[in-house]
């Protein structure tokens, strides 16, 4: 029973947390046709930005209550920023090439980015644990979890929620759906189709540097975190689907709860069974669970 | 006459849309054979069905009497049977010359080998020899995706018949050929083949073509078989002249002045 | 007149005595680094030959993983120190996965095959960074290497290993360049242009597929036996995707041109990398990243493009090997 409990609330936990650090990977994806392999350097970007924010503000030694704001704050601007420049500065021009040539692409600026990350805030690690604890536990069946972390299960329920009302809902999201369908037809129409890449990349940029924010708190911020996070986003938004919002929530709740299920059963198990997972599901669902299957016309 | 390919009830269906059924027919060696019918009507989708890319809803396929429904296409080709497409299916960013040593190389190994060279001098000779037949030897060394579409046609026919097959499906092979120069297209075409044992079917739009070059032909409406017979009657036939040949009219002439901008 | 080597092999037949004689010329720590990348070229000229037909492994790490901890359980449970018994063992423990995972694998293209691959060398790294008996993350030693039972020592030790891995290298390399002029290889470079055609050309992509696929598998995990022999040392870090994107790395900046290219490019890559993170530690990665974006752009066919000369009278058989050809 305590197990049970456990691996259903750490799962939860896995799975927001995984659900942020690779929604905006599956929206780039869905409406760019890029995997970007870079996603891992925003979120890393995130991370070294919010625990680098959170460290300076605590050493003020005002109210902890503000680094909530400070999280969020961090993610932007590190979102935005590194999601500008890499959109304008070099993907821009490689659009309308094939996918796996862009996924080359985007390694590259992954490297790139890992040594300018390093540049601006060295190799040490960053801790800033803080806002963490700053709200205190509650029980549940007598295991004690961090408020922090339904907060993040939180965040990641109105990222996704807004996510899909702004897609399926608004005007713009109808557009999107249409650029989407047909770059080309979309011109035509007089849709302003390079806007919508800019905002998607940032968007989506923005949203792997908020997953690195909001953990940032929970983790040692060191080099290395974006090679980590990359390939277990690849897997969640692989398992669900690529390119599809829902997928990537049901990706990360399956791989959320296996992986919580390992370290409670079996933790040796713990990095594989990810991979594993994704493994067994695209055997029998080579292209996820939400993936639209590709006749070819001839 | 020896029967090569026959097709009993063949149905295929997607969903609730139905893209072919009952269709029966029966070629014979050496036939050639024309096939007319609007857009959608099903021809490609039988083609398809026969060649192994679609496995039908429905209904069986005989090959020299043996039952080939649903197998590979791989397979099928092996068999005999080949095909071109209606957009060309090559290896664009290789030279002429390379798409056909690729197809000569598959013709002639049935086991995937290792470690030997494909290509030799007498592969090459008849390479060219190929390319020579269809007149289109002096674009050997050039890549496919600079090519004009009246030659990236015939170099994807140069490829479905490498392996001299007995039953040879050429889906409209005189799209985006002129309309003043199909007529010798086809003439060099049909030519070109060099068994006269091989049956060929073409998809064809013009009625004109199919007179002058098939004794016999097919009109396919709405995924059926309208009508089946020497060329002549079925031209002559109430509904399809009402069905096929009234859309075809139309379409022919809208057809040709969007050519006139691609040549 | 009939010739049994084309050009590059006999370039590779060249390199060999030269090689060797390098010996007497260069310094120690250059021969180390020229040892060193012979062996994670031959994970390089895997990638490669699969690249060839338009696959892209981002996950070439596993066999190079696999080659190296075969060679080196092989030493701790059987105490075996042969290494042409290592070399072999290897190859079947690789050419077993290979065979088994390429069912699966070679139904995919594009992205999706360079994220299954990924995913499956990462299944590897798991298992091996949270297995203690196999030293976890910090991996175990290999003991030296013998010859059919001689075992030799100090500098005699060092040249006897270089040897033994130069010769094996070049001549894969001449194998893997026979291979991708074979029908095989020809039919990989039309699956990468147009796979629906070679099925309709009577071919199945999928067994050339797999069978290129299990051929890199070994071709790497020989390079990674010799790499471990070389360096003495197995990690998990040999699987990880990071290790396999720098292998897709030398893959593009030398092109898919000439099985020489990886192997020159890794050394002059592990060269370079030497000098770069003497003057700067912290911006290899960024020049790495760097020269593989220009490389996309103005090279798209790698850097050999720029020493092969444009021919193609090759392919009209007038400079192709014809005595095997005759049967």
């Amino acid at each position: 029973m305590l197990t049970t409990v456990a691996i259903t609330v750490d799962g939860l936990g896995f799975a927001a947390w995984l659900f942020l650090s690779s929604v905006g990977l599956t929206l780039i994806y869905g409406v760019m046709r890029i995997l970007n392999i870079a996603h891992g350097g925003f979120y890393a970007v995130g991370a070294y930005a919010s625990a680098w924010a959170i460290g300076l503000y605590t050493q003020t030694g005002n109210t902890i209550a503000l680094t909530y704001l400070i999280i969020p704050a961090a993610a932007l601007i590190a979102g935005v920023i590194s999601g500008l420049l890499i959109e304008r500065g070099v993907l821009r021009f490689m659009y309308g090439r094939d996918e796996v040539l862009m996924v080359l692409v985007t390694y590259a600026i992954f490297l790139i980015l890992e040594d300018v990350t390093k540049l601006i805030w060295g190799t040490e690690s960053y801790i800033s644990y803080q806002p963490a604890y700053f709200l205190g536990t509650i029980d549940v069946f007598g295991i004690p979890y961090t408020v922090y972390k339904f907060m993040i299960v939180a965040v990641a329920l109105v990222v996704g929620l807004t996510l899909f009302l702004v897609l399926n809902k608004t005007r713009t999201g109808k557009l999107l759906l249409v650029v989407i369908e047909d770059r080309e037809i979309s011109t035509a129409l007089g849709i302003n189709v390079t806007l919508f890449f800019t905002v998607t990349f940032v968007v989506g940029a923005t949203l792997g540097a908020l997953g690195g924010a909001i953990t940032a708190p929970e983790i040692s911020v060191q080099p290395g975190i974006s090679a980590e996070i990359i390939v277990m986003a690849f897997a969640v938004i692989v398992i669900g689907g690529m390119g599809s919002i829902g997928g990537a929530m049901i990706g990360a709740l399956i791989v959320g709860l296996a992986r919580a299920a390992s370290v409670h059963i079996y933790p040796p198990a713990e990095l594989f069974s990810i991979y594993l997972v994704m493994a067994a599901i695209l055997a029998v669902k080579p292209y996820g669970l939400f993936a639209l299957s590709q006749g070819r016309k001839i | 006459m020896t029967t090569v390919l026959e097709t009993k009830n063949l149905e295929k269906t997607f969903g609730a849309v139905v893209a072919a059924s009952d269709i029966n027919i029966t070629i014979n060696e050496g036939e050639v054979l024309g096939v007319i019918g609007s857009n959608g009507a099903g021809k490609t989708t039988f083609v398809n069905m026969v060649t192994g890319h679609l496995t039908p809803t429905a209904g069986q396929i005989l090959y020299r009497g043996r039952d080939i429904t649903g197998k590979a296409t791989r397979d099928i080709t092996r068999m005999g049977i080949c095909r071109s497409f209606q957009i060309p299916q090559l290896f664009p960013e290789l030279p002429v010359i390379d798409n056909i040593l690729i197809a000569l190389t598959i013709a002639k190994h049935d086991k995937p080998v290792i470690f030997r060279p494909a290509i030799d001098r007498s592969l090459a000779t008849e390479a060219h020899a190929l390319l020579s037949r269809f007149a289109i030897d002096q674009y050997a060394d050039q890549e496919i995706q600079t090519l004009p579409q009246g030659v990236r046609k015939l170099v994807d026919i140069a490829m479905a018949t490498v392996a001299e097959p007995d039953l040879l499906f050429l889906d409209e092979p005189t799209s985006g050929v002129s309309a003043d120069e199909k007529m010798d297209f086809m003439r060099n075409l049909l030519a070109a083949l060099k068994s006269t044992k091989t049956a060929v079917l073409f998809i064809e739009h013009d009625m004109e073509i199919v007179e002058a070059f098939s004794p016999r032909c097919v009109a396919f409406y709405e995924g059926t078989i309208l009508a089946d017979g020497p060329t002549r009657n079925v031209l002559q036939n109430d509904k399809v002249r009402e069905f096929v040949i009234g859309s075809e009219l139309h379409r022919g002439s809208a057809n040709d002045s969007a050519l006139e901008g691609v040549n | 007149m009939t010739r049994f080597f084309d050009k590059t092999e006999l370039a590779l037949l060249a390199g060999m005595p030269l090689l060797i004689a390098m010996l007497f010329v260069l310094p120690q720590w250059v021969l180390n680094y020229v040892q060193v990348s012979l062996g994670t070229g031959l994970v390089a000229l895997g990638v490669m030959i699969q690249m060839r037909a338009g696959l892209v492994s981002f996950g070439q790490g596993l066999y190079f993983c696999v080659g190296g901890y075969s060679a080196g359980l092989a030493g701790r449970m059987f105490n075996i120190s042969d290494i042409f018994l290592l070399v072999l063992i290897g190859v079947l423990v690789s050419l077993v996965i290979s065979f088994t995972l390429g069912f699966l694998l070679r139904r995919y293209r594009d992205i999706f095959f360079a994220m299954l691959t990924l995913a499956v060398s990462m299944i590897l790294f798991g298992i091996l960074t949270s297995t203690e008996e196999l030293g976890s993350t910090d991996g175990f030693n290999l003991p030296a290497p013998t010859y059919l039972g001689w075992l030799p020592e100090g500098e005699m030790a060092r040249n006897a290993l270089y040897i033994a891995t130069v010769i094996p290298v070049l001549t894969i390399a001449m194998l893997l360049n026979r291979y991708l002029r074979s029908p095989v290889g020809f039919v990989n470079e039309a699956i990468r242009e147009n796979e629906l055609r070679v099925e309709y050309l009577g071919s199945s992509a999928h067994q050339s597929i797999h069978i290129t696929y299990m051929m890199a598998a070994a071709v790497s995990s020989i390079g990674g036996v010799l790499w471990a022999l070389s360096i003495g040392h197995v990690d998990p870090e040999m699987t990880n995707w990071t290790t396999s994107g720098h292998f897709v790395f030398i893959s593009i900046l030398s092109g898919t041109g000439n099985v020489i290219a990886p192997l020159l490019g890794t050394f002059f890559l592990e060269i370079l990398r030497v000098f770069a993170v003497d003057l700067s530690p912290n911006t290899w990665q960024a020049i790495l990243g760097t020269v593989m974006l220009l490389t996309i752009v103005f090279l798209p066919k790698g850097m050999w493009s720029l020493f092969a000369r444009k021919k193609r009278q090759t392919r009209d058989g007038d400079d192709l090997p014809q005595n095997i050809a005759g049967e």
